[in-house]
């Protein structure tokens, strides 16, 4: 990402074109703030002036915003250090159920949720590391299925808990440990209620951020995902980020430059996971109820399909993935089969084909985004806002043009341009820099040679 | 001269940097390194070479702790090093480049250097979220250091480019960067000219004698070129099939016969034998 790299703090003071570019970036910042804290309060005027428009309502942008702290959290993981993880919704649906277990009637303690989401994170960061430290040997596909079955399974420990007896042999006396059918975590019924977070006003009465009041809500996502943004940021520029990025570049190089590999990753997982608690924590608090088979393995594919068409490794790219993706999932889709499935449903009825005669475009919305992944990858496999690096990764940009330009380069640019170091460094003389790209260039070109 | 023979260059002066003794390794059925005995005296340059295969890599390896000796121990600045990982070797002040450039091809080349520099920054990842004062002052003195030491291989105003899109021989430099930035005693060297042509092997070769005198380093050069570390070496440990085969001082080396055997095959000793020594003597 061009522009947050040149507004880091310790980058050298850039040429003015630059500075520019930040004072345009920090604008376009600035207004889509200003717009998200003020379209929910005008949604319902804009819809009633504008209806035949596909207007998001204010619980969609909440499932956006939602999934675009997920998808920040696993871009450290995949998008930072290049570990593939096909089970992230696991930390997703433990951050839930530690603020389930934690702030509602299923075991009578009701806990204030704004400590309870700080509990929910540490456990999901906790979990991250008890499964980032037997797979880190594991990479590429190995990783991509461990964390898979990880995802799975504790879906279905949530979903299996509901009713638990376990009890000691007869032969060991038989005593009942757990249960008799001890309901753990609500099985298949799940969660209900969960205590929704609340602040009290100073003049009787409260504000409750559930979906009751998705305005209030909205505004309370909207705190989070600022805040995590802001964390990856710090992170992706400090010499965490720097070394989580040198182990997906190269694993031993970075070993060899004294970076502790394990730890690194570890950090990666955790912290990763630890956004995924921090989203879960807020949705089961806002939706008051929690089910075991709403963390499925599509919500893991659907974070994944953001960060890819978002721009791996873009913060920016993957909060507008996430945007992007649920919009079209929970508005664009409902309000385009209202003009596509009639029709379809009237061929269908007229052919007597049953797949067409209950046609309905919101049941194909996995279909249309692995068409539009697929798409994506051979038009443009960096993303929609990728970093600079993929972008000249996946087409070659700037590859040919550094060599050739090199010495060129070098008479143009002014000597004070840069940070003083030592003028007479050692070396100036032995190595002189205009001579590579010369012999490089001479070595190429095969007419060149004698 | 059928063995080596003894003479101050091998002689163990007491104030080694690196020793090995016995180092053995193995994989499975093949003996890659056969009980080498190595020492590299503080402040020297000394040069392990011998032909493709001769175990020159594996060796390096075992000191950089990809590789843990079958049998022998490597003890750096009075430390053990067998058993340690890689990251704990370079922290103890080994640093190195690889035979294949092994940058970081999608970061800038300040950002190559900046990670060479990473175990010597002191912050913690949660310091890098609130960023005290400390880490702001912390990451400014690492950043003009990196530049420094890009403007020491003469690449200062490649400072932004990505490595990748470098030029072969800026790679090269590169890499010894970001070894520096290690703030390594020992510096290791894999084929450092391979695909170099004579005269960027030969600036390269008065850089590195550079390095040993401006910062006081300590140098191990790995090459299957006899040619490149001859001008420049102190000692030369030559290897071959795993075993070490021949020590001394460039000269002694090149006139040793089972260097000559090594490098140009039996029966070529005896011509060449006869020219290199009249060479060392001239």
């Amino acid at each position: 990402m061009t522009t947050a790299r040149t507004a880091r703090r310790l980058s050298l003071p850039g040429p003015l074109r630059d500075l520019d570019r930040r004072r345009r970036n920090q604008l376009i910042l600035g207004v889509v703030l200003v717009l998200a804290i003020v379209y929910p309060l005008v949604y319902r005027t804009l819809e009633a002036a504008l209806p035949f428009l596909p207007w998001p309502g204010t619980a969609v942008l909440i499932v956006c915003s939602t999934f675009a702290i997920l998808a920040l959290g696993l871009n450290i993981v995949m998008g930072f250090a290049g570990l593939l993880d096909l089970g992230y919704v696991a930390f997703y649906a433990i951050g839930a159920y530690t603020t389930a277990f934690l702030a509602s009637g299923h075991f009578g303690i009701h806990i204030s949720w704004w400590i309870v989401v700080w509990i929910a994170v540490a456990i999901a960061a906790l979990w991250g590391v008890l499964l980032g430290a037997p797979t880190l040997r594991l990479r590429g596909d190995y990783l991509a299925i461990v964390t898979l079955g990880f995802g799975e399974i504790v879906r279905i420990v949530f979903r299996n808990l509901g009713d638990v007896t376990l009890a000691l042999p007869a032969f060991l006396g038989g005593a009942v440990l757990i249960g008799p059918n001890a309901n753990l975590t609500g099985g298949n019924v799940g969660i209900n209620p969960i205590d929704p977070p609340t602040i009290p006003l100073p003049w009787g009465g409260e504000i409750v951020f559930s979906n009751q009041n998705p305005v209030g809500s909205f505004y309370l996502i909207l705190a989070l995902l600022i805040l995590t943004y802001f964390i990856c940021i710090r992170l992706r520029d400090s010499k965490l980020g720097r070394a989580w990025m040198a182990i997906r570049e190269d694993e031993t190089a970075a070993a060899a430059m004294g970076i502790n590999t394990v730890t690194t990753k570890l950090l990666a997982f955790s912290l990763g996971a630890s956004f995924s608690g921090f989203a879960g924590a807020f949705t089961g608090a806002y939706q008051t109820a929690i089910f075991a088979e709403s963390f499925n393995f599509a919500v893991s594919i659907l974070v994944v399909v953001i960060i890819i068409l978002g721009g791996i490794g873009s913060l920016r790219g993957v909060v507008i993935g996430a945007f992007a993706v649920q919009y079209v999932n929970l508005t664009l889709l409902a309000w385009a089969s209202q003009y596509v499935n009639p029709p379809v449903q009237a061929l269908g009825n007229a052919t007597g084909i049953g797949l067409l005669r209950e046609f309905n475009l919101v049941t194909f919305n996995y279909l249309i985004f692995g068409i539009v992944l697929a798409v994506m990858m051979v038009r443009r496999p960096e993303g929609l806002f990728p970093v600079e690096h993929a972008k000249a990764e996946m087409h070659g940009i700037g590859v040919s043009a550094e060599v050739t330009a090199s010495s060129a380069d070098e008479l143009s640019l002014a000597e004070g341009d840069l940070v003083e170091a030592e003028p007479d460094s050692v070396a100036e003389a032995a190595l002189k820099a205009d001579t590579p790209p010369e012999t490089i260039r001479k070595r190429d070109l095969p007419e060149d040679t004698p | 001269m059928t063995a080596p023979a003894a003479n101050p260059a091998t002689t163990s002066s007491g104030d080694d940097l690196l020793v090995a003794v016995d180092c053995t390794k193995r994989f499975g059925g093949l003996l890659a390194v056969s009980d080498v005995d190595f020492s590299i005296p503080r402040g020297s340059i000394a040069s392990l070479i011998g032909p493709n295969g001769a175990g020159k890599t594996t060796f390096f390896n075992m000191i950089t702790g990809l590789y843990v000796p079958t049998t022998g121990s490597i003890k750096f600045d009075g430390t053990e090093l067998t058993g340690r990982k890689p990251h704990e070797v370079v922290r103890l002040g080994i640093g190195r480049t690889f035979q294949n450039i092994r940058l970081f091809g999608n970061m800038t080349a300040e950002e190559n250097v900046l990670v060479g520099l990473h175990h010597t920054l002191k912050g913690r990842w949660w310091q890098a979220i609130l960023r005290p004062k400390s880490i702001i002052e912390e990451e400014a003195a690492a950043l003009d250091r990196a530049l420094a030491l890009l403007d020491l291989v003469g690449l200062k105003k490649r400072a932004k480019t990505l490595a990748r899109n470098l030029p072969y021989g800026d790679q090269r430099r590169l890499e010894i960067a970001r070894a520096l930035a290690t703030e390594p005693k020992l510096l290791l060297l894999d084929e450092p000219t391979a695909g170099m042509n004579p005269e960027e092997t030969r600036q390269l070769m008065d850089f590195v004698r550079t390095l040993r005198t401006s910062l006081g380093l300590t140098i191990l050069l790995i090459e299957h070129d006899m040619k490149v570390v001859m001008g420049i070496s102190d000692r030369v440990t030559v290897l071959d099939h795993g075993e070490k085969i021949s020590e001394g001082t460039p000269d002694q080396v090149r006139a040793d016969p089972r260097v000559i055997e090594a490098y140009l095959g039996r029966g070529a000793a005896s011509v060449a034998g006869g020219g290199a020594e009249a060479g060392a003597e001239a």
